[in-house]
């Protein structure tokens, strides 16, 4: 594979670090909101 | 099986959607609706946050049995046209990403569902992903062409566990809709594989079509279709359901039925896709008529 090939390959996977990265941010902050709903709805009696 | 791709390109790492693609989202769409429609019919009350909560628990658990699935399939599903380009097949994941991720989330599903819903539902949503898993993928798929009969338990537990969500006990209304779901997957499967025989020969899987022949195979479907009848009409039994959704769901017990006969009579490729189509359009339909008739569109009567 040439230089060039090479240096695109890095491009896409940090590209593709950086997606995962945003969307395990979206999970967990998901989970957070998640815990916090069952959190008053299970102190609520729900 | 290597752990790492033999792609002649360098290892980029998974897309994220590559992650969307190994939960088996068509998959996981029918066992989230009948699990859904198990948790509606169930006698009780769950608050509907909770009950958000725990159709997200059936969705990510039978996301990770399909995870799970892939990673120890990921060889024959190398050989298969249809599975070829899945994630793992195709390079683009490692198999200990898929691995981790599945159990990550069937753990995670579990402990969540117990925590936060009840125990009961907990725990007969590890022992769905645990038939799913060890039961079928690992034991059975390889091993019998009765290996999607008894394994097909594993996708017809999800209203159980929707069911023991609100309740907290497995009703006979639950084992209706899974007696509906159990009957359904032979015909279902076998209608696929009948039309792709020849890549589960290829791959070493011996689905009825590749063991026994493509003529006792639509012998079978038919049986199955016919046993289908009185499961689908046991909710109407049971007072689940009025007679206005037995009338439906006989009607399309039938009609299931004429498609086999068709398969059955011609056996052709063409029959075999009609009437994997139109099963998946009937429990849709089996399961959207129970909902309809409990939200109450008219449906209700005498036998409730």
């Amino acid at each position: 594979m040439s230089a060039a090939g090479i240096e695109l390959s890095m491009d896409e996977r940090e590209r593709r670090m950086r997606a995962r990265n945003r969307a395990l941010l979206v999970v967990l902050l998901s989970l957070v909101v998640l815990f916090y709903v069952i959190a008053l709805v299970r102190m609520s009696g729900g | 099986m290597s752990e790492h791709p033999t792609t002649a390109t360098p290892y980029l790492g998974a897309m994220v959607g590559d992650y969307i693609r190994i939960l088996k989202p068509r998959v996981m769409s029918l066992v989230v609706f009948t699990g859904f429609v198990g948790l509606v019919l169930a006698p009780g009350h769950l608050h509907p946050a909770l009950a958000a909560v725990a159709v997200l628990c059936i969705a990510v658990g039978a996301g990770a049995s399909g995870a799970i699935n892939m990673w120890y399939d990921r060889d024959i599903d190398a050989v298969m046209r249809r599975t070829a380009n899945r994630p793992l097949p195709a390079g683009r994941m490692l198999p200990g990403e898929a691995l981790g991720f599945g159990i990550v989330l069937a753990a995670w599903s579990v402990a969540i569902m117990g925590l936060a819903i009840n125990w009961v539902a907990a725990e007969l949503l590890a022992l769905t992903i645990a038939f799913y898993v060890v039961i079928y993928t690992i034991w059975l798929k390889r091993r019998t062409p009765q290996n999607i009969v008894i394994g097909g338990a594993a996708g017809a537990l999800p209203p159980i566990v929707g069911w023991a969500a609100v309740t907290g006990d497995v009703g006979w209304g639950a084992v209706a809709l899974f007696a509906i779901i159990f009957f359904w997957t032979p015909p279902h499967f076998w209608a696929l594989s009948l039309y792709r025989a020849g890549e589960y020969e290829k791959a070493g899987v011996p689905m009825l079509p590749v063991v026994a022949g493509p003529r006792e195979t639509r012998r079978q479907m038919l049986l199955y279709t016919l046993m289908l009848w009185p499961a689908s009409v046991a909710p109407w039994l049971l007072g689940l359901a009025g007679p206005v959704y037995a009338a439906a769901a006989g009607g399309l017990s039938v009609l299931f039925t004429v498609f086999a006969i068709r398969v059955w009579h011609d056996g052709s490729d063409r029959s075999a896709r009609q009437m994997f189509a139109f099963s998946l359009l009937y429990l849709f339909l089996v399961f959207a008529l129970l909902l309809a008739d409990h939200i109450g569109f008219g449906f209700t009567g005498i036998g409730r």
